[in-house]
């Protein structure tokens, strides 16, 4: 019984509430559902953290640590002023993080479910990307006016240098959102599809029967357990990996050199 | 050599990116460890730095592995 291994299955959207108006199709998706998923776990941990006791208990503790590792975040790449853009930063991140987190989770041993990844897919990801690269830009123009455009030119720079220098710049600030967005995009689904051929090797090889394939299985279901710990920390690694570069981009918006 | 075979070659070529952009991350990395060894008292401070190298050079092989993807289910 070798099934067939079809990885990009575990990335189709589904509408589980059919809803259109007129010519417009708004049904919850699946993907839809996840994201919902992931708004109440963070809603439930926030609301469980912010209890405000003097002395914190464990979930408490918990959720200041979070909000702590943002806060220093924020601190140590914009400075005193970027105070102001820890929420957004802290909802990007908390969203990516549990969003990640969530599509790792072995629901597929129930037969019809399975984990969905609201991340893996370009259009959550880009949106998520244009989001932060226009808050860039609204925050650029606001206080600095036509002189944001200063951006383009590194300070210090000879002027023989610039016809060079500004195009490249100008070139890599664009590219800004694409880069964001693309990177967590590639990453869980990289991930993704490799844990999914793998998890069919493990199944092909233990149902051929053969010495073969169960020498094959087994090697697979370690190849799957080391690389299902690198997957968590690769979830977590790129939700910060997000709020990092976000807050780089803010930095550049507020301190124009 | 018809179109399909040549799809197929085409995406395991753009694969081998992913392959040097793992140099890359490791060179990253292994900085960072010497550096961090030689003064570990500064090491903590540079974490921002190391994630943002990770990033950028981690990019690189995410492309390959898209331009693969593509390759092979676009084109």
């Amino acid at each position: 019984m070798s099934g067939k291994i079809d990885p990009m299955h575990q990335f189709t959207v589904e509408p589980l509430v059919p809803l259109h108006i007129g010519s417009y199709d708004i049904s919850l998706t699946n993907s839809a559902a996840w994201m919902l998923a992931t708004l109440a776990i963070i809603g439930v941990f926030m609301w469980g953290g912010m209890k405000r006791q003097v002395i914190p208990g464990r979930w408490q503790v918990a959720t200041e640590g979070l909000i702590g590792f943002i806060d220093d975040l924020v601190k140590v790449n914009i400075g005193p002023e970027g105070k102001k853009f820890t929420p957004f930063l802290f909802s990007l991140f908390t969203f990516i993080l549990v969003a990640n987190f969530l599509g790792l989770l072995p629901l597929a041993i129930v037969p019809g479910w399975h984990a969905f990844t609201s991340t893996s897919h370009f259009s959550i990801t880009g949106l998520l990307a244009i989001m932060s690269f226009s808050l860039v830009l609204i925050i650029g123009f606001w206080r600095h006016g036509l002189h944001f455009f200063s951006l383009f030119v590194p300070a210090g720079t000879p002027w023989y240098m610039l016809p060079l220098i500004i195009p490249i710049e100008i070139v890599s600030f664009l590219v800004r959102p694409f880069s964001l967005a693309l990177r967590l995009f590639v990453a869980m689904m990289s991930g993704h599809i490799l844990m999914e051929v793998f998890g069919s090797f493990i199944a092909n090889g233990f149902g051929s029967g053969s010495a073969v394939g169960f020498g094959v299985g087994i090697v697979s279901f370690l190849f799957v357990v080391g690389v299902g710990m690198l997957e968590l920390l690769i979830c977590a690694l790129q939700a910060y990996v997000f709020a990092l570069l976000t807050s780089l981009y803010l930095n550049d918006a507020i301190n124009l050199h | 050599m018809d179109l399909q075979s040549a799809k197929m070659i085409g995406a395991g070529l753009a694969a081998i990116g992913t392959g040097a952009a793992a140099v890359g991350v490791g060179f990253v990395f292994g900085s960072f460890l010497q550096g961090a060894l030689r003064n570990p008292a500064a090491a903590d401070g540079q974490q921002g730095r190391l994630f943002l190298g990770f990033a950028l050079a981690e990019l690189l092989g995410l492309m390959a592995f898209t331009i693969a993807l593509l390759i092979l289910f676009v084109f």
